[in-house]
């Protein structure tokens, strides 16, 4: 079930009431058992992302990299918060736990692309590049 | 593997099964380890670590809901690491808790807080910020408050299992998982309540009951529910005059803790503001309110003048009145009205079934053997839906014995996703095959299979050359003991033929009888004229039968009155009043106060329900039953009549009312639970 929620997340961008009946109709489980699974997951949408999904690790070592200062920088620059989307849908926010890159800490992930070493500048200029970017 | 283990725990030997788990094997030696989320007869959780036990050479506590027992284990369930590992549970389990124990419902009766009075954790080490959710309403019935609730899962459990309808799940993780019902914000489902009983905190309270009550405060009355035919005991919390809560938490009776949504909440009838408290009588054309003592005389005089003139009487009965109160109707209709025109609403052929089992011994199966037997075939009922508490335990045979179950509906049934086979129309012929290689069966059939079609179920039952029993399904609380009574025109009490028969209902309804006497019944419900001279009524409202009466006098309803029930396995159990109504009256009292004012009270015999039930045992075939079980709220099953019955019973009269779980014929029509949970709209 969960490769298939992550599966249809992709494609849909999260996970919608329509796509909860359709996987447990799937599975043969109720969409009860489907909304247990994923809300026990935080890389499970069920509200609307950004076209990019920037992830901004704040776990032990990013953070003694300043990662809480990224994380802060990059919620005053977009205006939103933690799993909020800019009005244009291009862009959301989530700060999560260690995503397996500390050796380059701090980690950035945007949707499956990861960007290691982040500093203020470059953040700087991957934010504007997204904004940008079809 | 041997046949048993041998451990000791807490300095006692004890010898337990292999598989016996460490709590149980406990618990038969009469030692208590404390649980939250270990629930005899659900699967096991352990996810609340109260049960921790040292077991010795084993490096840590051991839960043991979940520890089979092993031999030469040593387990200590009270020992100062034991106790010191439970505190700091409860602590856990507090940490979030909103200690609003003084306005909480469950106060008083809360496992948690037995607990916490038990190993005292009186303080707790956290400073943060307790999460607060508020109170959400999942229906009319189910309340959650998340911040109380202890995730133990008990709920989710006897949801999915015990009712098989999965309605209740554990969303998010960690501290702020929480309880969510099956559709969106709300629930759709039996709305039986189980989910709110087993609750051992107050995260779950019921609509009806919440903040109404402190649980000390009320009295506990083991009555037997009074609307479908499986006979539950559903204990009344009442208090005032008041029922202020119904539910089964002694597990006493032959439902245990099961009730549906009717027996734990839909008693709430009795104090609708169109419940009957003053007899009535018609006056120029319009009923008006009169005093007994007036309303009585009206009746004795009327009853007494078309006997004298030689005019006919008709009687109908009730299914859910008391088999006292149906043998003393039948014995005022035959020996002072001088008539065989008495009959009720029959919604099984019960009289088919006992004859063609005649001459054989241990034929008809109780509540118990649905639960014991090892496969049952069910033709044409929606169990679930019709016979809540037959479906349960025919459930809880499958989870626990792997009992097969085989069905013939017309449609699709609950019973479907644990059938071994199921099959859509009337045709059970399909299955000889599979059933002949049973040990045994247990048939039960509504009423899609009556008259011959009785005679020719039961010749297949007993061609397959096993043990089967039977049950013929019924409607209501009091419909096999209407029938075993004698309230039909062929049949008296103990189905000995009545002679020469009189007329049935729907005969009666359309003859020009001079009086025509109504008992708990509505069968005027569809809008008919009433053809008779005169009409009493005697009931809790003013039906569409009452309507048209000339004398309506108000009953009491089974929660207000004494005497006994036969459901439809045939077992007997005892009615115990919980509460008055100002001025309604119990049928048999209004019975023998009828007798009384005609001077025919010496002929009928004294009134009392306990000395009617002497009659019925010395003089009823089949009620020979031990007067100790039932009076200790135990239930009886009558005795097969073991004869053939050599009467012909029209089976076209056979109809039964299908009453779903949110119906009850006239007592649901007035139960505010059953007309405002969203299912009830959603299946009519
Ligand atoms: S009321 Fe009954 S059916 Fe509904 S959620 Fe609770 S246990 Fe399940
Ligand atoms: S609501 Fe009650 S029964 Fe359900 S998990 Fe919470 S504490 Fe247990
Ligand atoms: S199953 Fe029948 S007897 Fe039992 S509680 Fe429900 S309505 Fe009452
Ligand atoms: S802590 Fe940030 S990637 Fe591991
Ligand atoms: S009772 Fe054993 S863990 Fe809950």
């Amino acid at each position: 079930m969960i490769p298939m929620l992550l599966y249809a997340q992709d494609e849909v961008g999260h996970v919608s009431d329509e796509l909860i009946e359709e996987i447990a109709r799937r599975v043969g489980v109720t969409p009860l058992q489907v909304n247990e699974v994923l809300t026990y997951y935080s890389m499970l949408h069920r509200k609307p992302l950004g076209k990019y999904h920037v992830q901004i690790c704040t776990n032990i070592s990013c953070l003694l990299w300043d990662a809480d200062k990224l994380w802060e920088q990059a919620c005053h620059k977009l205006g939103i918060g933690h799993k909020e989307a800019t009005g244009d849908g291009q862009i959301s926010l989530e700060e999560v736990e260690c995503i397996g890159a500390c050796s380059w800490a701090p980690a950035v992930q945007v949707n499956y692309d990861f960007h290691h070493f982040v500093t203020s500048e470059k953040l700087d200029q991957l934010l504007d590049g997204l904004r940008k970017k079809q | 593997m041997p046949d048993s283990v041998k451990l000791t725990i807490d300095g006692h030997e004890v010898q337990a099964a292999p598989g016996t788990l460490v709590i149980d094997a406990a618990k038969q030696a009469g030692i208590e380890i404390p649980a939250f989320c270990y629930y005899e007869g659900l699967t096991l959780q352990a996810a609340c670590r109260m049960c921790l036990v040292e077991v010795e050479k084993m490096p840590k506590l051991q839960a043991a809901c979940t520890l089979p027992v092993a031999e030469g284990m040593i387990v200590r369930t009270e020992t100062s690491q034991v106790a010191t590992a439970r505190k700091y549970t409860l602590e856990f389990l507090l940490t979030n808790h909103p200690l609003d124990c003084p306005v909480c419902d469950k106060g008083g009766e809360c496992e948690l807080q037995d607990m916490v009075f038990r190993y005292g954790a009186g303080e707790s080490r956290f400073t943060e910020i307790k999460i607060h959710t508020p109170e959400k309403q999942y229906s009319p019935v189910v309340y959650f408050d998340a911040p109380r609730c202890i995730l133990c899962f008990r709920c989710v459990r006897i949801c999915n299992e015990g009712m098989g309808v999965g309605a209740l799940g554990v969303i998010n993780r960690g501290a702020v998982s929480e309880i969510a019902p099956n559709v969106g914000d709300h629930l759709e489902c039996d709305e039986c309540g189980a989910c709110v009983d087993i609750c051992p905190v107050g995260a779950l309270t019921s609509g009806a009951y919440r903040y109404q009550t402190r649980p000390w405060e009320m009295t506990h009355v083991g009555t037997i529910c009074t609307h479908c035919a499986d006979g539950c005991k559903t204990t009344l919390g009442t208090r005032n005059d008041r029922i202020l809560r119904g539910n089964n938490r002694d597990h006493s009776g032959i439902n245990g803790e099961f009730l549906c949504v009717k027996g734990r909440y839909a008693y709430d009838f009795y104090d609708h503001p169109d419940r009957l408290q003053a007899p009535l009588v018609r006056v120029n054309r319009k009923l008006e309110e009169t005093s007994w003592a007036q309303a009585l005389e009206t009746v004795a005089k009327k009853f007494n003048e078309t006997l004298a003139g030689g005019g006919s009487f008709g009687v109908i009965g009730s299914n859910h009145t008391t088999n006292e109160e149906n043998f003393y109707l039948q014995k005022f209709a035959r020996e002072v009205l001088g008539t065989n025109h008495i009959d009720h609403h029959r919604t099984g052929d019960v009289v088919t079934l006992l004859d063609a089992l005649s001459g054989q011994q241990d034929k008809l199966a109780t509540v118990a053997d649905l639960y014991q037997r090892k496969a049952i075939l069910v033709v044409g009922a929606d169990l679930a839906i019709e016979h809540p508490l037959l479906s349960y335990q025919i459930r809880a045979n499958y989870r626990h014995h792997q009992a097969r179950i085989y069905v013939v509906t017309p449609g699709p049934v609950r019973e479907d996703n644990y059938a071994a086979a199921s099959v859509r129309g009337h045709e059970y012929e399909s299955l000889r095959e599979k059933l002949k290689v049973e040990p045994e069966l247990v048939i039960l059939f509504d009423d899609s299979v009556k008259g011959d079609g009785v005679r020719k179920l039961v010749d297949f039952g007993e061609s397959l050359g096993i043990p089967v029993k039977y049950i013929c399904l019924v409607d209501y609380s009091n419909s096999r003991g209407a029938v075993d009574m004698g309230l039909t025109p062929e049949l008296l009490p103990g189905y000995h033929p009545a002679g020469q028969p009189g007329m049935h209902a729907q005969e009666m309804l359309a003859a020009d009888l001079n009086v025509l006497w109504v008992v708990g019944s509505n069968p005027l419900k569809a809008g008919a004229s009433r053809k008779a001279g005169f009409l009493l009524v005697q009931d809790m409202f003013l039906t569409e039968t009452a309507q048209q009466a000339d004398v309506v006098l108000p009953a009491a309803c089974a929660y207000e009155k004494i005497g006994t029930v036969t459901n439809v396995t045939g077992e007997v159990q005892r009615l115990k009043r919980g509460v008055n109504t100002m001025g309604a009256k119990p049928d048999l009292e209004i019975m023998g106060f009828i007798a009384r004012e005609m001077g025919v009270a010496a002929k009928l015999g004294p009134w009392a329900p306990e000395i009617v039930f002497e009659e019925i045992r010395k003089t009823v075939r089949g009620y020979q039953i031990p007067l100790p079980v039932i009076a200790t709220g135990g239930a009886a099953q009558t005795m097969p009549v073991n004869g053939r019955i050599p009467v012909e019973v029209p089976s076209g009269l056979v109809r039964s009312d299908h009453n779903g779980l949110f119906d009850s014929g006239t007592l649901g029509r007035y139960s505010k639970v059953l007309n405002s949970v969203i299912e009830s709209r959603l299946s009519r």
